[in-house]
């Protein structure tokens, strides 16, 4: 074999480079501690359980936006009775706001960019 | 009997014109039976609007019912034919009514300024070309934009016969100097198509439309919003006994906003 120096040096060099992402972490101590939310101002319970609203709030601002807009029904009941209006600046942020302070640090944190915020208005957060 | 093929042919013939000249007429008959629609079902909605032309031009705050909507809705003021947004606002009557406009119309009359509107029709010709169904009709009437499947193909807005549709060449927000006018409702972002909802969510809220609030409240009283279902509403009155006209209804759109001229 030809410069086999040459060759296992070039190697490991590419090795090195390709698990240089993971060697980072390793010395900076992963990726960091997830972000601390702002609590909720009410605190009467979200429109659904905690747990669920993680795994699936999106599947639920999905729901809510086909039922709003192409079904024009508005008026959301959660499980325990409680009548809310489906809004996400009118009934998520009025709790949750201002989005960077919540939405925004998760979102940010796991690198997702939902374009809501286009056109949702958030005032509290100046838009 | 025996049919020659030269006869045979022939018939045949004479029947393929036969059919040929009298389709136009069938299509006429149906389109036309189109035009007029049957009332809806018991229970079924048909929300219209009716303009009376006369009292809205005699208005002495006639920017009051537009001033109202694009507030209400964020709609913002950009000046120019190119990039405006507009939902509701005043065209001359030539180009409004350019059925009923003719030769010897006069210059005044060609010029006069009417309010104009989506016409929310039965057949609306934007539904029937957007590739997303982003625009479509409610059953209750109003033709709604569902903004999240709109990507801005703007084959709505030259769907379009009215003029009532609008494309958000910039971004909106960047058109309000003093903030959004009302922070209760969304803007729209750039690349998005836009027009008037009846007020839908207005509606939701058991409130009249913007434009018909702000009119009643100016005194002139010149537009009336409900169910033309409805017997004893007040747009079902304003159209069953007095000559109305819509815009364009040769098309076969069926506009649902009715004129008094």
């Amino acid at each position: 074999m030809y410069d086999r120096g040459l060759t296992f040096t070039a190697l490991g060099v590419l090795a090195l480079l390709g698990a240089f992402p993971i060697l980072w972490l390793l010395v900076n101590g992963g990726g960091g501690e997830p972000p601390e939310l702002a609590q909720p101002r009410d605190t009467a319970g979200c429109v659904e359980s905690v747990d669920y609203m993680r795994r699936a709030h999106m599947d639920l601002l999905e729901t809510w936006r086909n039922t709003v807009v192409r079904d024009g029904q508005r008026s959301f009941t959660t499980e325990d009775g409680r009548e809310m209006e489906m809004s996400l600046t009118g009934t998520c942020l009025a709790c949750h706001g201002p989005k960077d302070e919540f939405c925004g640090k998760c979102h940010d944190y796991s690198g997702v960019k939902p374009d809501c915020w286009h056109c949702h208005l958030d005032v509290e957060g100046g838009l | 009997m025996t049919t020659s093929r030269r006869e045979f042919l022939k018939a045949g013939g004479v029947a393929i014109v036969g059919v040929g000249a009298a389709a136009p007429f069938i299509a006429a008959r149906e389109r036309s039976d189109e035009a007029h629609p049957a009332p809806l079902a018991q229970g079924g909605k048909r929300l219209a609007m009716a303009i009376d032309a006369t009292k809205c031009e005699q208005c002495q705050n006639r920017d009051a019912c537009i001033e109202a909507c694009h507030r209400e809705h964020n709609v913002p003021q950009i000046e120019g034919p190119e990039e405006e947004i507009k939902w509701i606002w005043r065209e001359s009557l030539k180009e409004v009514f350019p059925e009923q406009v003719h030769e010897y119309s006069d210059d005044a009359l060609r010029e006069r300024l009417t309010l104009v509107l989506c016409n929310h029709c039965d057949k609306p010709p934007c539904v029937k070309v957007c590739p997303t169904k982003a625009t479509f009709k409610r059953e209750d009437g109003p033709v709604m934009m569902d903004q999240h499947r709109c990507i801005g193909c703007r084959y709505c807005v030259v769907g379009c016969p009215y003029g009532a549709r609008s494309f958000n060449w910039s971004e909106p927000r960047e058109h309000f100097e003093d903030g959004v006018p009302n922070p209760s409702y969304p803007t729209r972002t750039r690349g998005v198509v836009e027009k008037c909802t009846f007020c839908t969510e207005r509606l939701a809220r058991g409130q009249e439309p913007a434009c018909v609030e702000a009119c009643a409240n100016s005194g002139a009283g010149a537009l009336v919003f409900g169910d033309l279902e409805e017997p004893e509403s007040a747009v079902r009155r304003a159209v069953e006994s007095s000559l109305v006209v819509r815009r364009k209804a040769g098309l076969g759109t069926i506009p649902r906003v009715f004129y008094k001229l």
